[in-house]
């Protein structure tokens, strides 16, 4: 570990760029992070695994006992378990396609010069900052409210009735709200990404006659991909585990209806304080997030090369 | 010219709708946090009214508003200080030195991100009870470094890589020592990484909800847990809410304003040049 991690102590065998190079030891720097980082994953993985075969309740901790795969088969043949996955992953995909999608043609929108880009874009950007619990309250209080929120005014105002989104709509209305946290993460990525582009070869494209939908096809697509690699694979991390948009608006319901995989484990830990089916479903969470992660990390180590 | 004109007040017309959607909704909490409560659910909706700061002096007659204040600042600020002290060296490691493991090491740490904070709740919970960590900030603001260790080393590991080695080369040919190369050389050409790296990390702290909503109940309970607390009583009391709201997430919407130019550079991990 040691020698893979100092400098190469061979001069002989360095290539003379290399020549200035200080011998510096990097373990000693590189250690702290990495051993922080490996308890973190390490000690509270171990002690789910361990909770996982136990059949534990903090109602009735002196019941605690070895129960082999009780709790993994128990919440496998559980159907909410699931329902849960589903709505994970329809949350997950659809919001990353809402996000990339608009993002890009916002992206491509804010490119351009207009009087007060910047104001406009400062703007546009904000709802990132804007904490979950307090945009999920502004949506289902102030906006989504089926009596008094603004949305039901204005429909009722058109004579079009009013939704009552968290009892009808409450997967959408959530995707809707975590939609309008994340765009301008997406947005401000994708512009950045589209600024670094070379004006004069979309100018020459176009000049050769090329179509708008051809020069986003076959100029601006590509070079956007790395950056879009980049939004999915944060945003992705980020949506497998919303978590206070669900807690403040809708609580999981109207029955399972928007109850994620975070929020499954969590109405079984703390409501149900069932440790063992908690540690359970944690554990079958964090198996799927590596599947996803395996995939994600293949085509950010690509992009990595630089 | 003219066309050139016109398609301009196209461009202008549709950024500053979308703008102007996409920050309505904050806009309008901020319009209702000076309303009165029967203002601010009276039909049809009020954008004109005679404006109160009723709302404001009831929040801060609630006297613990600024106990949660302080705690979100106080966890901010201080993961972010703890993992700039772990993160610079293992960056600074990484990006000047790197081995053939450099690669894998860092892929390594933005993989435990995408370990599912639900699966390791229970464990979490049960060590912060045994260590008297519950509901304390030295708690929150230990688990907030790791969780956003991985992002901070990866963004100023990007911002190392940017600097270009010859300065430093050239540096180390005048005989400068180690120290004084990153003190007078390395540090002022990465500052401006760094500080955009503690905004996010600050702004990552500052919003974050899980851990903070299921570890504290009140002695370390920071604003995304006293908004949370509004959750229940629906309707009644929503100029109240915005003008908390409005509070809690003042201070860090006018941060990202002021950075959000340096943000973005380390968020495209060097995916964008």
């Amino acid at each position: 570990m040691s020698s893979s991690l100092a400098v190469d102590r061979h001069p002989e065998t360095r290539p003379p760029e290399q020549r200035t190079r200080r011998q510096v030891s990097t373990l000693p720097l590189v250690a702290p992070s990495v051993i922080a980082l490996l308890l973190w994953m390490i000690v509270p993985l171990a002690m789910t695994i361990g909770f996982s075969f136990q059949r534990y309740n903090l109602l009735n901790p002196d019941a605690r006992e070895f129960i082999g795969l009780g709790n993994f088969t128990f919440i496998l043949s559980d159907p909410g378990f699931w329902i849960s996955i589903g709505i994970t992953i329809i949350l997950v995909v659809s919001v990353l396609v809402i996000t990339i999608g608009l993002g890009t043609l916002l992206a491509i929108l804010f490119d351009q010069e207009f009087p007060g880009q910047g104001i406009a874009r400062v703007l546009a950007i904000s709802p990132f900052f804007v904490m979950p619990t307090v945009s999920a309250l502004i949506w289902k209080n102030m906006l989504m409210h089926p009596v008094n929120g603004l949305i039901a005014q204005i429909t009722r105002g058109l004579g079009l009735g009013a939704i009552d989104w968290f009892a009808n709509l409450p997967l959408l209305a959530i995707i809707i709200i975590v939609s309008w946290e994340w765009l301008p993460f997406a947005l401000l990525i994708l512009l950045t990404a589209i600024q670094s582009l070379d004006h004069e070869q979309i100018e020459a494209a176009r000049m050769d006659g090329a179509k708008p939908i051809a020069l986003f096809r076959f100029v601006m697509l590509p070079h956007l991909s790395r950056a879009i690699a980049v939004v999915a694979m944060i945003e992705t991390i980020f949506f497998l585990t919303i978590f206070a948009e669900i807690f403040v608006t809708t609580g999981g319901g109207p029955g399972l209806a928007t109850t994620n995989l975070a929020y499954y484990i969590f109405l079984k830990a703390l409501l149900e304080f069932d440790v063992g089916g908690a540690s359970a479903g944690g554990l079958i969470a964090v198996i799927l997030a590596n599947i996803v992660a395996i995939f994600l990390m293949r085509s950010v180590a690509r992009n990595l090369d630089t | 010219m003219a066309r050139k004109n016109s398609r301009q007040w196209l461009w202008a017309v549709l950024g500053w709708l979308v703008a102007i959607l996409l920050f309505f909704p904050i806009f309008w909490m901020f319009l209702t946090s000076f309303k009165t409560e029967v203002a601010a659910v009276a039909t049809p909706p009020q954008l004109f009214f005679r404006p109160t700061l009723e709302n404001y002096v009831a929040i801060q007659d609630r006297a613990n508003y600024f106990n949660y204040a302080l705690n979100s600042i106080a966890v901010s600020l201080g993961s972010t200080f703890l993992a700039l002290l772990l993160a610079i060296p293992a960056a600074y490691a990484m990006a000047f030195f790197p081995t053939k493991r450099t690669k894998g090491t860092l892929m390594w740490m933005l993989s435990t991100k995408m370990l599912p904070s639900v699966g390791v709740l229970v464990p979490v919970y049960i060590l912060c009870r045994e260590a008297g960590l519950l509901d304390s900030r030295i708690g929150l603001i230990i688990i907030y470094t790791l969780i956003n260790l991985p992002i901070v080393v990866w963004m100023i590991y990007s911002f190392f890589k940017e600097v270009p080695k010859e300065i430093l080369e050239a540096d180390r040919m005048d005989g400068a020592s180690t120290q004084q190369e990153l003190r007078h050389v390395l540090l002022p050409l990465a500052l401006p990484g760094i500080a955009s790296t503690a905004l996010l990390s600050i702004i990552l702290a500052w919003n974050e909800a899980f851990w903070s909503l299921n570890l504290t109940t009140f002695d370390a309970a920071p604003l995304t847990a006293f908004i949370a607390s509004f959750s229940s009583p629906q309707g009644l009391f929503w100029a109240k809410l915005s003008a908390a709201s409005t509070l809690a997430i003042a201070p860090i919407l006018i941060f990202g304003w002021l950075s959000q130019r340096q943000l973005v550079r380390g968020l495209t991990f060097g995916a964008v040049k």
